[in-house]
């Protein structure tokens, strides 16, 4: 419960990190850290406009998205095991995770903008490749955790599973983390920050998006990297503490080295090709089929 | 009692059928509400029977006298039987509504066929004896043809209809050979009992049935027919076509199994190579398809592909020794005919509203529609979601338990099939959401694209009736799930032994619960968006003020990354002129993909088929004396043989 509170508090925060280390590298003071809750605020009390040519559809995709991904929230273990949970658990998430994609990429359609179906067509292209990723790489925690539920994969993580299987869970880590990048649109999959709308995938199917809808998009975007973050988190990082204050503190505390890590990786590197993000997606189902392999002989 | 409600079922819909072919003539009006109404009575009455078969478990069987040779009127009503009645029947009333909007008077003798296909229908589910089930499957696929050529004005049904006759009698060839097989005596064709046919017969019977069956139901690469000859049909029997008659083929595999003693291992991974591999070409096809109807047939393919991927896994994980995986997989699998029937039929009703109400079933020259036709576009859009796999419908349910039994498998007994219906299973899921975000945001969403997309109305009621009706199916199945599931014990038992799904029900309540959650929360969200203060404007495209619906993104575009991505198995023909010089005249580019299997697989069959035919045909010359000299030559050739 008190993770999943967390996680609704705290997820814009993740944003405001990747922003600062990004000023940091390019030598600027930055955004301040809270800015997204700032700019939430303030679009929660705006006026909308609406094209003439959208339907309720282009409501409902936010909408379905936040009380979607506020959903799966609540199947996310984080320093302690989620607030609910059951066998294939994970599978639900990941429905849920489709849902999101199909209302945003709807939503997009609804406005009849040849740069927002554009977008969609991308964002459903990459989400192709990228479900089958996802659904290995849990496929690699289920084989060596023997559980179908995230909170029990949580339950079993160790030092010792590290110990006797480190290259499968470095994999597993990677994988997971290349998802998160493309799934959260950062680069070098989309660059949230890109002002040319020709070449947005994200942003360009929220064009159209004003006021309350666009904070409901936004929010919807930080839960996702936070599920997708904290997923990584409660998956990978070993240490029972054995006091439950302490795992959740340092579970959010890895979530937030992986913001930073997000940070680096959009510091240092650019963005790629967009002919070349099907094999950067595709590379995360490489890898965890090879994980795979290696766990299955 | 419960059988003999089936066969009254049954003889409803022939007598409504023949009195309606009788009438046709003279009372055109009369004969339509006669077949129409036997239709929506056998469809009450057979579903009460159905279903009560299916909550008792019960099975029943009768023998009545037949004076047939090798035949016997064996009849027999069992929960496997009932559970593939009670899409037919339910389609089959729900389309007979909705074909009366959409016929409105035209070809009222077809009625006959209709009534006559869904009986042959029931005939197929009930035979227990091999003749009997012959003699209805021909019924069905002869009565089916005659439905698919009744618009035989266009070329291209003409077309369809031959290459369906074709594909349905070749399938029926091996179905024969499967019969004669596995017959347990040479006066007698009856059906085998269950679990007696030794591992080698059943094997051959098993590889025959795939053949045969797997043709009906569309495996590929005995697709190629669904393609043509399911968008050829009017729309309230292509619905019950891809809907339901696919399933008789998954019947009819199913019946099979039951039959051996022991299913193998090979048999669960043909199954699982043969769903994947349709699965994914499948909606990789379908991606590519710019006619409507053409589309929803290459995504029956798909599902049939996923159906029989959890069969598949199910079979692995009962020869494995993983009830539960076999519960799960073959659970899915059932699961999945039930709903694939429903959102099918949906969809391709949806499709026929379309065409009456915009005169094209393109894609590309639709638009706009959801605000022309809220009712159909609404229904249009709980269908795809439904299809795509996304919770709260019921096509999410039975993917669930389809990947519930790939994670079964892949922490016990068969990791590598686990694997392979994972990755599989998301990809052809990840597939089908790219495939139908195409189709709602083309076809319902945006501005029109075309004159007849412009002036669209909402279709008649007879017609949106049944498409809501099916629409509130999906989203029942989707939010009971766990309830739904009971009904699945008694087919399953048939399957595997002590399979229960009894397991996984806590899991279903969670996922029903969440996904009813997601979908209220959502519309109330959405609803309180709607009533923040808004102001009116237009679509934003970058600073241009006169956007035009023509500047809206085409279908053919959308779906341009994935099919660039799979152009290995879908080539694409392109012809027209292209742009050429600095000031460029008229410019126009036709694309099209012909299906690589017709191309590539059964063209050249059917040419070396042909050519050979034509050679052997020299022997044929008509003259008598030739005649007398190879009788000659075969006499002494037989004088020879015997000399040796």
């Amino acid at each position: 419960m008190i993770s999943m509170l967390l996680g609704l508090l705290l997820a814009p925060l993740l944003t405001g990190v990747i922003n600062r280390v990004k000023a940091f590298f390019a030598g600027r003071r930055g955004r301040p850290l809270f800015q997204l809750y700032w700019d939430l605020a303030r679009l929660v009390r705006k006026h909308m406009v609406l094209s003439r040519t959208t339907t309720p559809v282009f409501l409902l995709g936010p909408a379905l998205s936040l009380a979607s991904l506020v959903t799966g929230l609540a199947l996310v273990p984080l320093g302690g095991p989620a607030l609910l949970f059951f066998p294939g658990d994970l599978l639900v998430l990941l429905g849920l995770l489709a849902l999101v994609r199909f209302a945003t990429v709807l939503a997009a359609m609804d406005t009849g903008s040849s740069f927002e179906g554009m977008g969609g067509s991308r964002e459903v292209a990459i989400g192709a490749l990228a479900e089958p990723g996802m659904f290995l790489a849990l496929a690699v925690l289920v084989v060596q955790t023997r559980a179908v539920s995230l909170s029990e994969m949580w339950a079993h993580r160790s030092l010792d599973l590290w110990n006797s299987a480190g290259l499968v869970l470095a994999l597993v880590g990677v994988a997971l983390f290349l998802l998160l990048l493309s799934e959260s649109c950062r680069i070098p999959v989309d660059d949230p920050n890109t002002h040319l709308e020709l070449t947005m995938i994200h942003e360009v199917m929220v064009l159209d998006h004003s006021g309350p809808a666009l904070a409901a998009v936004e929010y919807a975007s930080s839960l996702k990297m936070w599920i997708g973050a904290a997923l990584i988190s409660s998956l990978l990082f070993p240490f029972h503490t054995g006091s439950a204050g302490l795992d959740l503190l340092a579970g959010v505390a890895v979530v937030f080295l992986v913001a930073l890590a997000v940070g680096l990786v959009e510091s240092t590197s650019a963005r790629l090709s967009m002919l070349r993000v099907p094999q950067f997606v595709g590379l995360s189902s490489a890898l965890s089929l090879l994980a795979l392999f290696l766990v299955i002989r | 009692m419960l059988l003999a409600g089936m066969l009254l079922s049954g003889a409803i819909l022939v007598l409504g059928g023949l009195s309606a072919g009788v009438l046709a003539r003279r009372h055109a009006q009369r004969a339509v509400v006669l077949a129409v109404g036997a239709n929506v009575l056998a469809a009450g009455l057979g579903l009460l029977v159905a279903l009560l078969t299916l909550l008792t478990g019960a099975s029943q069987m009768t023998v009545l006298p037949w004076s047939v040779p090798m035949g016997t009127l064996a009849l027999r009503l069992d929960p496997l039987a009932a559970f593939f009645a009670v899409p037919t029947l339910l389609v089959s009333g729900l389309a007979a509504v909705y074909g009366r909007g959409y016929l409105a008077g035209k070809g009222p003798s077809s009625w006959l066929w209709f009534n006559l296909m869904v009986a042959s229908l029931l005939g197929v589910l009930l035979s227990a004896d091999g003749l009997l089930f012959l003699l209805c499957w021909e019924a069905m696929s002869v009565t089916s043809f005659l439905l698919v050529i009744l618009e035989d004005e266009r070329a291209e049904v003409r077309h369809a209809g031959q290459v369906y006759l074709v594909a349905t009698h070749l399938g029926t060839a091996f179905l024969m050979v499967l019969f004669l097989v596995v017959s347990p005596g040479a006066e007698s064709l009856a059906f085998p009992r269950a679990g007696t046919l030794p591992p080698t017969l059943a094997g051959l019977a098993f590889v025959l049935g795939l053949v045969g069956f797997g043709t009906k139901a569309g495996f590929v690469p005995a697709h190629v027919w669904l393609p043509e000859a399911h968008p050829a049909a009017p729309s309230h029997v292509s619905a019950f076509l891809s809907g339901v008659i696919l399933k008789s083929g998954v019947y009819g595999l199913l019946r099979v199994v039951t039959w051996a003693q022991e299913p193998s291992d090979w048999w669960g991974w043909v199954l699982v190579l043969t769903g994947l591999v349709s699965g994914v070409l499948g909606v990789v096809f379908a991606l590519a398809q710019h006619d409507l109807k053409r589309l929803l047939a290459c995504h029956s393919v798909e599902n049939l592909g996923i159906i029989a991927l959890g069969l598949g896994l199910g079979l692995l994980g009962l020869t494995g020794g993983s009830p539960l995986a076999a519960a799960l997989g073959l659970g899915g699998g059932l699961l999945h005919v039930w709903n694939h029937a429903w959102f099918k039929s949906l969809l391709f009703m949806g499709a026929g509203a379309l065409g009456k109400a915009t005169g094209s079933l393109q894609i590309e020259a639709a638009g706009g529609l959801l605000r022309r036709m809220p009712g159909t576009g609404g229904a249009f859009l709980v269908g795809s979601a439904a299809i795509s796999g996304l919770p709260p419908f019921n096509g999410f349910v039975s993917e669930f338990l389809v990947f519930m039994a790939a994670l079964e498998l892949l922490r016990s007994v068969h990791p590598l099939a686990g694997v392979a219906g994972l990755g599989g299973l998301a990809l052809i899921s990840g597939l089908a959401v790219a495939c139908f975000a195409k189709v709602c945001g083309v076809v319902f969403l945006g501005e029109p694209r075309s004159p007849g997309a412009e002036k669209a109305t909402e279709t008649r009621q007879a017609m949106l009736v049944p498409m809501l009706l099916l629409a509130a199916l999906c989203l029942l199945i989707g939010v009971a799930a766990p309830l739904v599931i009971g009904i699945l014990d008694a087919p399953l038992g048939q399957l595997a032994a002590g399979a229960h799904l009894a397991p996984v029900r806590g899991s279903l309540g969670w996922l029903a619960a969440l996904g009813g959650l997601v979908l209220l929360a959502g519309l109330a969200l959405g609803h309180a968006l709607s009533r923040r203060p808004s102001q009116p404007g237009m679509t934003w495209d970058c600073g241009y003020s006169r956007p035009t619906a023509r500047m809206q993104y085409t279908a053919a575009s959308f779906a341009g990354p994935l099919t660039e991505m799979f152009s290995f198995v879908l080539p694409v023909r392109r012809h027209g002129k292209p742009v050429e010089g600095l000031f460029p005249a008229a410019a126009e580019h036709h694309g099209e993909v012909p299906d690589p299997f017709n191309q590539r697989l059964y063209e050249p069959l059917f040419r070396g088929l042909m050519r050979f035919s034509l050679r052997v045909r020299a022997f044929q010359h008509g003259e008598v004396q030739l005649y007398l000299l190879y009788i000659v030559v075969a006499l002494i050739a037989l004088f020879i043989w015997e000399a040796l």
